[in-house]
């Protein structure tokens, strides 16, 4: 009798676990976020057309030559990629070298976006069909990536930057830098 | 007056409907994204992987499913790859070595999902073990009582 006592009391706590465990789940906010797992892995081997006049393209060897850089994953039709633009000037302001991938843009939109809300890039490079994109396993834009000297890509920023993700991207080139 | 709010009212609704078209890139889809290859080996092949591949935008549609621009240029490099000699398997090791476990629509045994895989197979086996400690208990009991007639 006292072993089935145990047993049934055993299935409440089981259940009770259970539903804590779904309450719990749902109390937590949803990350839609897919985390690229190209972190810590060399940037992939690629060679992009320039995305617009008067800038050069972008290619794997010219992330490699030893300073750390922001790769920004951006298009001229992407909203949120309007709002980092302050942030992206900020950046640049404090000396960092950013390099975009344009992604299934055209270099008139392109122009168009750079007259409006500024241009932070050295360059920047066309990836029409998304291969860049797809190859570092990002799933979105705008992403950016923190790439060491070396090509190694260290850290993945997923959404827009906003104001108080500037320290930490700063913090994350510092590393990068090591 | 009213007209003229109605009319307001009309833009702002059309502009507010508007906005996600703008978020749209002007670039023709790539040139595989809604085209089979010509050998229909490849096509069938290719076509199978794309449906065991989740889309990134929306997450809960294979990129076969998928109008998303994203999930065109998945198709676009799904089928050149294949057309290009490569096998499913490897476009998918390809694909889960940059996105992880988690670009697979179909679910595969992996590190962190063997559990789910294991589980329901330990209930069973545990199931069968009660039921046969049982079925034996029940056994001896009614030989005992014949035993006692």
């Amino acid at each position: 009798m006292t072993r089935l006592r145990v047993f049934l009391w055993g299935i409440v706590a089981v259940s009770l676990a259970v539903f804590g465990l779904f309450a719990y789940q749902l109390s937590q906010p949803k990350d839609d976020f897919i985390q690229s797992a190209m972190i810590g892995k060399p940037m992939p081997q690629f060679d992009l057309r320039p995305a617009v006049e008067g800038l050069p393209g972008l290619a794997t060897a010219d992330l490699a030559n030893g300073r750390p850089k922001l790769v920004n994953v951006f298009a001229s039709w992407c909203i949120p990629c309007r709002v980092e633009a302050p942030q992206m000037e900020a950046l640049r302001q404090n000396g960092v070298d950013i390099v975009a991938i344009a992604i299934r843009d055209r270099p008139e939109d392109l122009a168009q976006f750079f007259a409006v809300y500024g241009n932070p890039f050295t360059r920047v490079g066309a990836d029409d069909v998304s291969a860049v994109q797809l190859s570092i396993g990002s799933s979105g834009v705008p992403e950016t990536f923190v790439v060491d000297g070396r090509g190694i890509i260290r850290y993945q920023h997923i959404g827009e930057i906003r104001p108080e993700h500037v320290a930490l991207l700063m913090a994350k080139l510092q590393e990068a830098q090591s | 007056m009213t007209v003229c709010v109605k009319r307001a009212l009309f833009l702002a609704a059309a502009l507010a409907m508007a906005a996600p078209v703008i978020a749209q890139d002007s670039l023709p889809p790539a040139p595989y994204a809604y085209t089979e290859l010509p050998d229909p080996a490849q096509e069938e092949a290719a076509l199978h992987l794309m449906q065991t591949i989740r889309c990134l935008t929306c997450q809960s549609q294979s990129v076969a499913d998928s109008d998303a621009q994203m999930a065109g240029d998945m198709r676009h490099l799904i089928r050149t790859r294949i057309a290009a000699g490569e096998t499913p398997d490897q476009v998918r090791a390809w694909l889960v070595e940059r996105y992880g476990d988690y670009i697979s629509y179909e679910p595969t045994v992996s590190a962190t999902t063997w559990p789910l895989f294991a589980g329901p197979l330990l209930l069973v086996l545990l199931a069968a073990v009660i039921l046969r400690g049982r079925l034996a208990k029940r056994k001896g009991a009614t030989v005992a009582k014949r035993g006692a007639q």
